[in-house]
């Protein structure tokens, strides 16, 4: 079972892991993770934008990739859009299965997915101003280690 | 009704714009055309991708749209 959401306002893990794990009561274990918006020198906010045709689209095949490769009973990617202030949650990621090491792989493999190659543009704004975010060499690194 | 161009990323800065309607058919050099310095530029670099009504294409050059299509521009991803 998959629950892919894209969200344009808040993202409360809290209550999304409550739910999800109230929809696995036969999991063994599920591994969460929160990516917040990092409190970065002087970034006063964040902006993601998506493409919807896109953006969802590709998040739900990323679940099913990660269903297909770990023995799971479900998985869980909620991400936000639009505007964010350092310290809010951005991304939640989360794994249920029987067995624990499936969990751990599985929630790492989503979002180093998601860190790399998801469909999103990121801007800072700083005190010179907005300026868009290029992407990261340590993503892909990251990204390569699953291939 | 045209061929809608969508902007993403830092493209929609330099076009001045999030999107742009241009006139239908439009192939690959019909949208460097349609699309001044910078922006055309930006265009043509191995990292932009162009997708047509929501698929990936392949082969930018091989560019077909009609009007009603929507062709969006898309700059590396920042990641999420």
């Amino acid at each position: 079972m998959k629950d892919v959401r894209l969200l344009h306002g808040d993202l409360s893990p809290g209550n999304a892991m409550t739910a999800f794990s109230a929809a696995h009561p036969e999991a063994g274990g599920i591994v969460s993770f929160v990516g917040k918006v990092r409190p970065d020198g002087d970034v006063e906010a964040l902006e993601l934008r998506h493409y919807a045709p896109l953006t969802l689209a590709g998040m739900q095949q990323l679940a099913e990739a990660t269903l297909a490769r770990w023995r799971l009973d479900g998985v869980l990617l909620h991400h936000r859009t639009g505007a964010l202030k350092p310290g809010d949650p951005i991304v939640l990621v989360a794994a249920a299965a029987r067995h624990r090491r499936d969990a751990f792989e599985a929630a790492q493999f989503a979002m180093d997915h998601l860190k790399s190659d998801a469909w999103f543009w990121k801007r800072e704004k700083r005190a010179d101003g907005w300026r868009w975010v290029e992407p990261r060499g340590q993503d892909h690194a990251d990204l390569a280690r699953w291939t | 009704m045209g061929v809608k161009l969508v902007f993403l990323g830092k493209l929609a800065d330099l076009a001045g714009a999030p999107d742009k309607d241009v006139r239908g058919p439009l192939d690959w050099r019909g949208l460097l055309d349609a699309l001044p310095g910078p922006l055309g530029e930006a265009a043509r670099g191995d990292t932009v991708r162009l997708a047509l009504n929501g698929t990936v294409l392949a082969d930018k050059a091989a560019l077909g749209a009609a009007d009603g299509d929507e062709v969006a521009l898309l700059p590396p991803v920042s990641g999420g």
